[in-house]
């Protein structure tokens, strides 16, 4: 199937773009890396009228490190992510998550911009913006919005952004030097979305996490912060803990049903997550061995 | 246990110098497809071409209520909106049966419905415009009015007399029943130590070429020609075809097919779009371009292997089975599938079942049941992989159950290498097989003990492999038994011209067909290695009816051993001639000459005489130099079909090693084997390589395919992020080994080995779960294996 | 407002310049106006790797971008790099190895290779499935073609070590 006929308009500036976004509206669409938008156009599932191709705005692209803040732009590509040192640095997790991300190809073209705004629960960076306790950085008609992961995230491919608005960074305070990192996705085929998958950063002192932040995805219709995860902070950890953190993270999902899995498997899943990255985190290979039931 | 050829004289034409016979050496041509300059149909462009697209139903089942089409014909670039009643005028309809599958029934069948459609994505107008894009922009602007009828979906309740009968003119929702019974099936059951008893399910697949189906025709009104350019398996079926429908003479039609993007039997079909395709160009008296989409392809591309299977089996303490009992059931879709019949699958199940194995003890039903669903017909390995899965995992069940190691039951009772000629319990003949043979190398292979050791030392440290063995047998280089006798026109015969051109290279037509098995190379190494000559020497045309013998093409695994064998025979004849020729340019006798690397050479010392080039050119050029009534042939064609068996059977067995992660339900696929026996062996590469191939897609089938369809008919998984094909990342190594039994029908020896690998591969997978899941008192009997039917399983969730 | 847009871009070196329609898509602009049949269309959705096409020096999928977005970019395809004899070695080796059946996944196939070569000299058989995993192969079962790869890659290495 071939796209539905639409104009096409260069993007010269932010500015420039906004002003059409804001003469077109919903009419209009932002064309990033085109990874997630251009397969849809070609199903002809979406017909924008416009597509405002910002794909030259350079100082939309790129990754900086100011004092404790790692700023990516949203132009920047998962290939470019995974290449550079400043990620490897202060946001490892980011590195980890972004391998997972479709294939090669895909990865030289997708966009951490078009990523976050397409907003799919299954996709990596989502959740990892979560975890990283990102700012997400809109600009509109009105001018800049800094808005906070927990808040951008709103539904199924729907976030906090209006048509109007471009996203054009984020933000993630860089990591702390004694922090450590998990990530892990169940997925059928390399490079799939995942089942479920979780993206995990936490500082632990003396065998007990200090802190504990745990990003899951494709476990609802939006990825989630894990409230379960203070169940497991300073406290020594055993399997009635664990447990119990389980159980706590139960009542907190609520995943959809797929072609790949029915929301009971989905929650299976995630505890066996939760299981092996508190075991994997804490050297203790006693805790991952068998799901919590 | 490659068996000695009686005849001296025929083992020269094989085993002569410089022979390529039994030789890797590369496909000719390979380049092209390499820099990306091959000719896929896809790739075609004629003056004036234009393109169609087939709008098509939302529904399952429903009533065509009017069709409105004004708006759509305004639309910029369109040519022409056609529905399927004003195509009718063009293209009469069909019904796909076949006399000698007694009972077989189905509805006529048009090339865009006419008042009604039966399944989700059955065409009911065609766009035709300037550009595939314009067509389909003018697509969106036809309306249908629908009234939507109830659509029966699952197969189970098909039959119940609650069920709407899907074609009210047939009586009821059975297309096709076979019932089999042979030896003493109950007395057999009552003398086992242990009944075992199972349903198998199997998930509907679909082939997945990567080059979708596509097809240009091009009528020429002037000439009344029409000629299609078609990625198809059989060209000479097609021109029968559609000659046929469009009431043409055959000669009337010419078929060209080029390169080809992947076929596996889903190109070996005629498409209700395809006879569209060539009916618009006819109505429209201009070239027609018709690519599926990814889309399309799910919805129409024929889908295989929705089955469910109930088996049963009997076996002895000793270990030996008694008695195979099945009761098979399948859905198909609204049609039997046009020319081929959709009822051969589940006939071939019947006919597959017990088949490696002694005991003659076997009772079958199938019943094949109308669905409104996409058709369903012969994919790749057709029947094989369902009728491998009941047998094999009933011997292991029953192994199981008696507390014998798998290996060991098989030996017990697979038919000894030394029984032939003999027959299945189906009644399907034997000429030699060697599952014997093929499992000892298996297990020497894949040194199954020191496996065994290893899974028990990793299950102490809960990790859990399993390992799993399925023997096998394939139905290859089918006579006219599998369609002719039922009045398919299909031919089970191939042809093979060749002539030596005026440089002393050879030029050979086949009427066998390439989608990249090697049928081009296996005739160019058969034909050098008969001739004396350099395959470089070797020119071999295929894929265009105008150009090439009357022959039935490449499927069900018959392009080398009857393609091959006509090139074979044809290649003799050649030699003889250029010898009687050579004898008279150098006044010797034939028997005192050979041809040994593109001369003609003296028997006894090899010494060179004359040069094929010099030869072709006194020949061509100067036959007045030649004595007097000498009227040289330097071509020559035979033909080729199977006459003493049905069918070339060949067999193996296949094993899977993986492991289970039983808190996740994936499995991880570590390894696979082959060993199969496909007779004499051409090309050992492109053998392995059809091993390989076909074992990936029935890796495919065991964890991950599946067309999966809602309650309502509708296809939800359409395309390929959803479906979910075999990729690198997910696939082990599979290492492949041979027996060779020759056929004795031919001189070649050669049965076929396209099928092989798929045929076994999802059993060997299955039986690998069940016995890695073995200490967790669970069986699964469906596939695809998915983490979901897993973990389901092993009541995780 | 949906009229054609003109663009300037390379294509294996030569200058290109066309009026395109922004809904088209650079496979069928290859395919179409170029006549680079080549690149190959499996699925559109950027799910099967055919149409995989390198820009700019990087592999993308060319069903997944538009042929006004490729303004000043560099566009190699298959005819280009074999032109080229960037990837004759590799070709070799897929001849040698038969590491295509059909041949319709083989120019991304190679696209895909090639790429993974130049990141990474000495890629072990899982890096090569890795690598591949987003080309779907309905034919080879890839096990040819990873073989294929990997002694490409010795070979290379072999020469400059
Ligand atoms: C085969 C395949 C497999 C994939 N697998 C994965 C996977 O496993 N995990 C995963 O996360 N992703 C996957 N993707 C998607 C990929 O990561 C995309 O790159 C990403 O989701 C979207 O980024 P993009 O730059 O391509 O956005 P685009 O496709 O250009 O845009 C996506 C959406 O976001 C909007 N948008 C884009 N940029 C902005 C902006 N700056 N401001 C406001 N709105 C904007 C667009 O209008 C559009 O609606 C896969 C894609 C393919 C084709
Ligand atoms: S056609 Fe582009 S990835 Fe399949
Ligand atoms: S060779 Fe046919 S798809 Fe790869």
């Amino acid at each position: 199937m071939k796209a539905s006929a639409f104009a096409y308009a260069r993007a010269t500036s932010v500015a420039n773009a906004l002003e059409m976004l804001t003469t077109y509206g919903e009419r209009a669409k932002v064309l990033s890396g085109g990874q997630s938008l251009l397969p849809a156009m070609n199903l002809r599932l979406v017909a924008p009228e416009l597509i405002v191709d910002i794909g030259e705005l350079t100082e939309l692209r790129g990754v900086a490190v100011k004092g404790e803040v790692l700023t990516i732009g949203a132009l920047t590509r998962h290939a470019d992510l995974l290449k550079s040192r400043e990620v490897a640095a202060h946001a490892p997790l980011l590195k980890d998550a972004v391998a997972h991300i479709a294939h090669p190809a895909i990865r030289n073209r997708g966009t951490i911009g078009g990523s976050l705004a397409h907003a799919d629960p299954a996709s990596e960076l989502p959740a990892c913006m979560l975890t990283l306790g990102a700012t997400i950085i809109a600009r509109g008609p009105g001018g800049e919005r800094r808005i906070a992961a927990n808040e951008f995230f709103v539904g199924i491919y729907e976030t906090a952004l209006t048509p109007q608005e471009l996203l054009v960074a984020v933000e993630l305070p860089v990591t702390p030097k004694n922090s450590t990192h998990f990530f892990h996705e169940f997925a059928r085929r390399h490079g799939d979305y995942a089942i479920v998958g979780l993206a995990a950063q936490a500082s632990i002192r003396d065998g007990r996490f200090a802190d504990l932040r745990l990003g899951f995805f494709a476990v609802g219709d939006r990825p989630l912060l894990a409230e379960s995860a203070s169940k497991l902070v300073d406290v020594a950890i055993t399997p009635a803990v664990l447990i119990e953190a389980a159980s706590a993270l139960d009542d907190e999902l609520d995943p959809l049903e797929d072609q790949q899995a029915t929301p009971a498997m989905r929650r299976h899943l995630a505890k066996v997550l939760l299981a092996r990255c508190v075991s994997l985190l804490l050297a203790r290979p006693d805790l991952g061995a068998g799901a919590p039931a | 246990m490659t068996s000695e050829r009686e005849n001296p004289q025929t083992l020269s034409a094989l085993d002569r110098p410089n022979s390529y016979i039994g030789k890797t050496v590369p496909r000719p041509n390979l380049d092209r497809l390499m820099q990306g300059r091959g000719l896929y149909v896809s790739d075609i462009e004629l003056p004036r071409m234009a393109h169609a697209v087939f709008l098509r139903s939302p529904h399952a089942h429903a009533r065509i209520v009017g069709i409105e089409t004004s708006a759509a014909k305004q639309m910029p670039g369109v040519i022409a909106v056609v529905s399927g009643r004003e195509l009718s005028t063009v293209v009469t309809p069909w019904v796909g049966v076949l006399s000698h599958l007694k009972g077989l029934k189905s509805a006529p069948q048009s090339a865009i419905a006419v008042d009604r459609v039966c399944w989700q994505g059955e065409a009911v107008a065609a766009v035709v415009a300037a550009s595939r894009a314009q067509a389909e922009d003018a697509a969106e602007h036809v309306l249908v009015k629908y009234e939507e009828l109830h659509a029966v979906t699952d197969m189970r309740t098909a039959l119940d007399p609650a069920t709407p009968v899907i074609h009210a003119s047939l009586g009821d929702n059975l297309a096709f029943e076979r019932i089999h019974d042979a030896g003493a099936v109950d007395l057999a059951f009552a003398e086992s130590d242990e009944v075992v008893e199972a349903e198998f399910v199997f998930g509907r697949h679909t082939g997945v070429t990567l080059e979708p189906r596509a097809v240009v025709a091009d009528w020429n009104a002037a000439e009344a020609r029409l000629t299609i350019y078609q990625g198809t398996q059989a060209p000479h079926m097609v021109q029968n075809i559609a000659a046929l429908h469009l009431c043409l003479k055959e000669s009337q039609v010419r078929v060209v097919c080029k390169d080809v993007g992947g076929s596996f039997g889903i190109k070996v079909h005629i498409y209700a779009d395809e006879m569209a395709t060539y009916a618009l160009s006819k109505l429209l008296r201009r070239p027609v371009k018709f690519v599926a989409d990814r889309v399309e392809s799910f919805n129409t591309d024929i889908h295989a292997r929705d089955h469910r299977c109930k088996g049963k089996i009997g076996v002895k303490r000793d270990g030996t089975i008694m008695a195979f009992e099945i009761d098979d059931l399948t859905g198909i879709g609204p049609y039997s599938m046009y020319p081929r019949t959709s009822a051969i699958e589940a006939n071939q199940v019947v006919n597959l079942v017990g088949g490696p194995y002694v005991t003659g003890n076997y009772r079958a039903r199938a019943r094949v049941v109308f669905q409104n669903k996409n058709v369903m017909c012969q994919y790749r390995a057709v029947g094989h992989p369902i009728a491998c899965s009941v047998t094999e995992g009933l011997v292991d069940l029953a192994a199981m159950k008696i507390a014998m190691d798998p290996v060991e039951i098989r030996r017990r009772n697979l038919i000894a290498d030394d029984a032939y000629p003999c027959a299945s319990p189906s009644g399907l003949r034997f000429e030699r097989l060697s599952h014997h043979a093929a499992l000892a190398k298996l297990v020497q292979m894949m040194d199954y003990d020191a496996l065994r050791a290893e899974q028990a030392a990793l299950r102490v440290k809960n990790i859990h492999r399993g390992i799993g063995i399925a023997s096998f047998i394939e139905v290859t280089n089918p006579s006219a038994a599998f369609y002719g006798v039922g009045g398919a026109k299909i031919s089970s015969q191939d042809g093979v011209a060749v002539r030596l051109d005026a440089q002393g290279s050879v030029i050979c037509q086949t009427s066998i067909t390439e989608q990249g098995q090697g049928s081009e190379s296996l005739t160019a190494q058969i034909v050098g290695s008969v001739l004396g000559v350099s395959m470089d020497r070797v020119r071999v045309m295929l894929g265009d009816t105008d150009n090439t013998p009357y022959g039935g093409g490449t499927w069900a695994s018959r392009g080398a051993g009857i393609g091959g064998e006509a090139a074979l025979q044809a290649t003799k004849v050649l030699r003889k001639n250029v010898l009687d020729v050579a004898s008279a340019i150098l006044q010797s006798v034939p028997g005192e000459l050979d041809i040994v690397n593109n001369a003609v050479v003296n028997v006894v010392d090899g010494a060179p005489r004359i040069d094929l080039s010099e030869l072709a050119r006194i020949v061509y050029f100067r036959p007045d130099t030649l004595p007097p009534g000498v009227q040289p042939e330097l071509m020559a064609t035979r033909h080729f079909v199977p006459r003493e068996y049905p069918f070339a059977f060949t067999n193996g067995v296949q094993a899977s090693w993986l492991e289970l992660d039983l808190d996740t339900g994936f499995v991880k696929l570590l390894k696979h084997w082959v060993v199969e026996d496909c007779g004499t062996i051409i090309n050992p590469q492109l053998v392995d390589e059809q091993i390989r191939g076909g074992v990936v897609q029935g890796l495919g089938a065991a964890l991950f395919e599946k067309c999966v369809y809602d309650e309502r008919g509708q296809l939800t998984n359409a395309n390929m992020a959803d479906y979910l094909v075999p990729m690198s990342g997910e696939m082990p190594d599979i290492d492949v080994g041979h027996v060779v039994s020759p056929t004795l029908e031919s001189e070649l020896g050669a049965k076929g080995a396209g099928e092989a690998g798929t045929a076994g591969a999802a059993a060997a997978v299955t039986n690998a779960v069940n016995d890695a899941l073995r200490p967790f008192g669970t069986i699964i009997t469906e596939i695809p294996l998915t983490p979901q039917v897993i973990l389901t399983a092993l009541r995780r969730i | 407002m949906t009229a054609t847009v003109a663009i300037a871009l390379s294509v294996n070196g030569e200058l290109v310049e066309a009026n395109v329609l922004p809904r088209l898509n650079l496979a069928d602009f290859l395919r179409e106006h170029l006549k680079l049949t080549g690149t190959h269309v499996g699925c559109e959705h950027g799910v099967c790797g055919a149409c995989t096409v390198r820009v700019n020096g990087d592999i993308v999928r060319s069903c997944l971008m538009l042929a006004v977005q490729t303004q000043n970019a560099a566009i190699e395809t298959i005819e280009g790099l074999s032109d080229s004899g960037e990837i004759a070695d590799l070709q070799s080796a897929f001849r040698e190895r038969n590491a295509l059946q059909c041949g319709f996944c083989t120019p991304g196939m190679l696209m895909a290779a090639q790429d993974l070569l130049k990141q990474s000299p000495c890629p072990d058989r899982e890096r090569i499935r890795e690598h591949l995993s987003g080309n779907y192969c309905r034919c080879t079962g890839y096990q040819a073609i990873v073989d294929a790869i990997e002694s490409t890659a010795w070979a290379r290495r072999g020469r400059r070590p």
